[in-house]
């Protein structure tokens, strides 16, 4: 499970990049890939591996002027399903 | 906009030498001869062209990919071309030297596959001795080397009891991920159907082993189950439809729908010695034939599932009734299902001898 210390990154493997012919982002993996929808790719695009959740969330909340608890939240639901799913480690 | 879809990945089958044996190796039963093989300039214009049509990923598989001395540069040039490389390999033939030289090319991905989790069943299995031991070292090396690792376990009756142990091995490497792929019945695997197909109490038994794993050991390993079709009441979408997602490169150069297409009678596939990818995947009659819904007759004309299940598998439509266009007579909706029970009966009774994969000799 993650916490709001966690510093996140993607998994070995992992692979964020554009997919120019269908005009969206992607997070390539071995044998198959993830479409983030907006607010992940946003999340996924502060994933450094150096940055911890919370300074994620933190600048997301900058970013968006929304309640910084709340963006944490939803920041630390999204990444643990990714990191079911094999995309996030930390 | 091309009144296509693009597709997402390439299956470069680099060449078709292979030191393992397999009796149910993907590969067409007429193999390809070392001096017929696509040259690196080639393959590298191929990987342009594949990621200029819109592939996102390519898988260097074979035969044996590492049977190639340039796989390193064939590598580097997927990887120059923005592709996400996936190496497909027995391993036998890979060191730690070979690997740094993967790794440094670019490569992404290494999906290596065992025969068994008992060595001298592995090892009886590929057709090489001492295989299994090797392959084991090379998996330890791949995680040194810092690249993510799928252990592929191709599995049948023969080793399906062992499946707990399979799943064991995959996290004592430090896999990310386990491929559990029960044996597709073309090519080889057809001449050894009845060496190889489990009993229905053992598909249960590996499907409930599945899913235990897959609850257990979430964030830990994923797990990728490819069902068989012999037990099954509704055919897989394969390759998710012909022409749709997905085309190969044969050693020599033919573009294929599907690894498995040159089984198929009738067909002129286009050649990347003369054909730019892009003309095989829009333009050839090859790709067209089977593609979408409209060459469909009943059962699969009109079904609901038409575009959900692509009416199942060419190959195994032709390999089971003799006709490409019928229905896989893995849908239960197909007038041949029958053929499938009276197969696993047959299997029942199968001995264990294998008819293990070689090239043919010339003329044979």
């Amino acid at each position: 499970m993650l916490t709001a210390a966690s510093v996140p990154r993607l998994a070995r493997g992992m692979r964020l990049r554009e997919d120019k012919t269908r005009g969206r982002w992607v997070v390539m993996a071995p044998e198959r890939m993830f479409i983030p929808d907006e607010t992940a790719l946003e999340v996924l695009r502060l994933v450094d591996g150096v940055r911890s959740l919370e300074a994620i969330a933190e600048i997301l909340a900058t970013r968006f002027a929304a309640p910084r608890e709340e963006i944490l939240a939803d920041t630390l639901a999204m990444l643990d399903e990714l990191a079911g799913k094999g995309v996030i480690a930390s | 906009m091309s009144p296509h879809e693009a597709p997402l990945a390439l299956l470069a089958e680099l060449t078709h030498r292979c030191p393992l044996r397999c009796p149910y190796c993907s590969n067409p039963t007429s193999l390809t001869r070392p001096g017929e093989e696509l040259d690196t300039a080639t393959w590298a214009r191929v990987f342009r062209e594949a990621a200029a049509l819109g592939c996102l990923q390519v898988h260097l598989s074979g035969g044996e990919p590492t049977a190639r001395r340039d796989i390193a540069e064939i590598t580097r040039a997927a990887s120059e071309a923005g592709l996400y490389t996936n190496l497909i390999t027995a391993g036998v033939l890979l060191n730690e030297a070979k690997l740094g030289a993967l790794a440094a090319a670019g490569l992404d991905h290494v999906q290596l596959s065992v025969q068994d989790a008992e060595p001298g069943s592995a090892d009886r299995i590929g057709g090489y001795a001492g295989g299994h031991a090797r392959k084991l070292r090379v998996a330890r090396l791949v995680h040194a080397a810092g690249l993510p690792l799928t252990l592929n376990a191709v599995v049948h009756r023969q080793n399906l009891d062992r499946l707990p142990a399979l799943i064991a091995l995959a996290l004592e490497l430090g896999a990310g991920r386990l491929e559990v792929a029960h044996v597709q019945y073309y090519g080889w695997a057809l001449r050894n159907r009845d060496a190889l197909l489990p009993t229905r109490a053992q598909l249960e038994a590996a499907t409930a082993t599945v899913e235990a794993a897959r609850r257990d050991l979430k964030g830990r390993l994923v797990i990728d189950y490819v069902v068989p079709d012999y037990h099954a009441k509704r055919p897989k979408a394969c390759m998710g439809g012909w022409g749709r997602r997905f085309l190969a490169v044969s050693p020599s150069g033919k573009a294929l729908p599907c690894h498995a297409a040159e089984s198929l009678p009738g067909f002129a596939f286009p050649n990347v010695r003369e054909t730019s990818l892009r003309e095989a995947w829009e333009g050839s009659e090859a790709f067209n034939r089977f593609r979408g819904t409209g060459w469909m007759s009943a059962p699969c004309q009109g079904c609901e599932r038409a575009e959900l299940d692509w009416g199942g598998c060419r190959c195994q439509a032709f390999a089971l009734t003799g006709d490409a266009a019928a229905t896989d007579p893995a849908c239960a909706l197909s007038p041949r299902h029958g053929l499938l029970a009276l197969a696993v009966e047959a299997a029942a009774g199968g001995g264990e001898d294998f008819i293990w994969r070689e090239p043919q000799r010339a003329g044979g």
